[in-house]
């Protein structure tokens, strides 16, 4: 108990860490992430295809190598980022490509009657997508856009490895000092259940503000089906 | 012939819209060829786009390395594949049983090993089990944490696929006789597992993603191989680019090969 009495301190920094990595990396995620979906849905095709390409790239992309080569490949042609912002960075680009892909797969339940409708009263692109697609996407988006969440919380653990200061490695480092595995395994892991399942829970919390009475399974399990996003490491 | 709500979003364009869309597209394009200038300039002008760094990769010696990383790499993730995905099988049916512990204690392992980083697991084998004496092979080190993650995301993925097979069919077996276990062995389960056919190769990218942390414990899969190249050639940027590719190229062919599944699946289930 020492060990973590000695330093509390340090590891409510590495929680800390943690919580802005993954909220800074989250939020970004979806402001490019909804930016790269309304150019995958434009009509202007060079939008289309740089999207495209961009997801494809980011979705397939491990988070591991990406963050490697933003932290350690990057410096190498000029661009040198502190650690943090290369873990921001890299938890940025690859949540967003998934982001995307939800935003998309979710502007696809819209029924197209809406669309037409919106056309039909003069709206424009932007219009349509504004007042009549996206609000009822983001029903439907709630819950991938909950696990894209949870796949962030877990990438932040990855930035340990190109020397982000966050819980896990602020309780590997406690460990090698102070040779206690299991405790410092049994904080670090309370810590990522903590923001995990509490990111589940608002989720469900945002999902039922959003939807009431949807009674479809539309649980965390429910979308487990859904090919359309890909694989989130 | 259905159209999504992408595909109307905006009207067959007239002159004036086909103008302006036109207008958008130079101008887009010109912005991202500016990016792409912009990308190789820098490159270029830290010595970057050198060819020598560059056409390293093509000798024999190179690609045989790191062929024999991407060997470690696909042994990794086929040996996690083949018990994690029967092992996620059984813990959706422990988790669906109607045996009250069972099923709270499947949910427990589920959830547990769904809300922590796979690094924390390996960092576990790793770092704390050699303290009460179990020390693992580098290759069981990365091997065990894979399945264990991904037996929890699996039995997700089955459990779905389980709840998603129309309740008729359990009324149907039922109504043949079936035992509850029977119904499920010869009715349920086949079905199911067709469902969650294109969500299992996404879990086998998954688990494709997740080898890299072979970086971490030092065994030899392809991330780790890069990183042993950097230190003999020192071509940071070079290496970690082609490996990136190497694993960008792979896991694109295997979610293509998913999403193709998936489609050709709707296709029947909407024609029949």
């Amino acid at each position: 108990m020492d060990a973590i009495r000695e330093n509390i301190p340090l590891l409510l920094q590495g929680i800390g860490t943690t919580v802005a990595l993954t909220v800074l990396g989250y939020v970004f995620a979806l402001v490019v992430g909804t930016v790269m979906a309304v150019a995958r849905v434009s009509p202007i095709p060079p939008l289309r295809w740089a999207a495209t390409v961009y997801v494809e790239i980011f979705r397939n992309i491990p988070l591991l190598s990406l963050l490697i080569l933003i932290a350690f490949g990057l410096p190498d042609v000029g661009l040198r980022l502190p650690y943090f912002w290369c873990g921001v960075l890299g938890l940025t680009l690859s949540s967003a490509a998934f982001v995307c892909e939800n935003v998309r797969s979710g502007i696809n339940t819209v029924p197209v009657g809406h669309a037409e409708a919106a056309r039909s009263i003069g709206l424009g692109f932007f219009g349509t997508l504004r007042f009549v697609v996206l609000p009822q996407a983001f029903r439907s988006m709630v819950q991938p856009l909950v696990n894209v969440f949870i796949g962030t919380v877990i990438g932040s653990a990855l930035c340990s490895a190109i020397a982000v200061q966050e819980v896990t490695w602020v309780t590997q480092t406690l460990n090698i000092r102070y040779a206690q595995a299991v405790l410092m395994f049994l904080i670090a892991g309370a810590a990522y259940l903590v923001l995990s399942l509490g990111g589940a829970a608002l989720g469900g919390v945002i999902e039922r503000a959003v939807s009431p009475g949807s009674g479809r399974d539309r649980s965390r399990a429910g979308s487990a089906l859904d090919v359309t996003a890909g694989a989130q490491a | 012939m259905s159209t999504s709500a992408t595909q109307v979003l905006f009207d067959a364009p007239g002159p004036k819209g086909r103008r302006r869309i036109l207008l958008l597209s130079v101008l887009s394009v010109v912005v991202i060829l500016a990016l792409l200038a912009a990308a190789l300039w820098q490159f270029q002008s830290n010595g970057q786009l050198d060819p020598g760094k560059w056409i390293v990769y093509l000798r024999v010696d190179y690609l045989a390395f790191l062929w024999q990383g991407l060997w470690g790499t696909l042994k990794v993730t086929a040996l996690a594949a083949v018990v994690a995905f029967p092992l996620g099988l059984l813990l959706a049916l422990a988790r669906l049983s109607r045996l009250r512990v069972l099923s709270a204690l499947a949910a427990v392992w589920i959830e547990f090993y769904r809300g922590i980083p796979m690094l924390l697991v390996v960092y576990a084998f790793l770092l704390a089990l050699p303290a009460f004496g179990v020390t693992f092979p580098r290759f069981w080190m990365l091997v065990i944490p894979m399945i264990l993650v991904s037996s929890a995301t699996t039995a997700e993925v089955f459990r779905a696929g389980i709840n998603a097979v129309d309740r008729g069919q359990h009324e149907a077996a039922a109504a043949i006789g079936l035992s509850r276990r029977d119904a499920m062995v010869s009715v349920v389960l086949p079905q199911a597992v067709r469902l969650v056919l294109p969500s299992l190769i996404l879990a086998l990218v998954t688990l494709l993603k997740d080898s890299t942390l072979g970086y971490v414990v030092s065994y030899n899969e392809l991330q780790f191989q890069g990183k042993t190249l950097v230190s003999i050639t020192r071509y940071l940027v070079q290496t970690y680019l082609v490996v990136s590719v190497i694993y960008i190229v792979i896991n694109f062919l295997l979610t293509r090969v998913a999403l193709a599944l998936d489609a050709r699946m709707k296709a029947r289930a909407a024609a029949s």
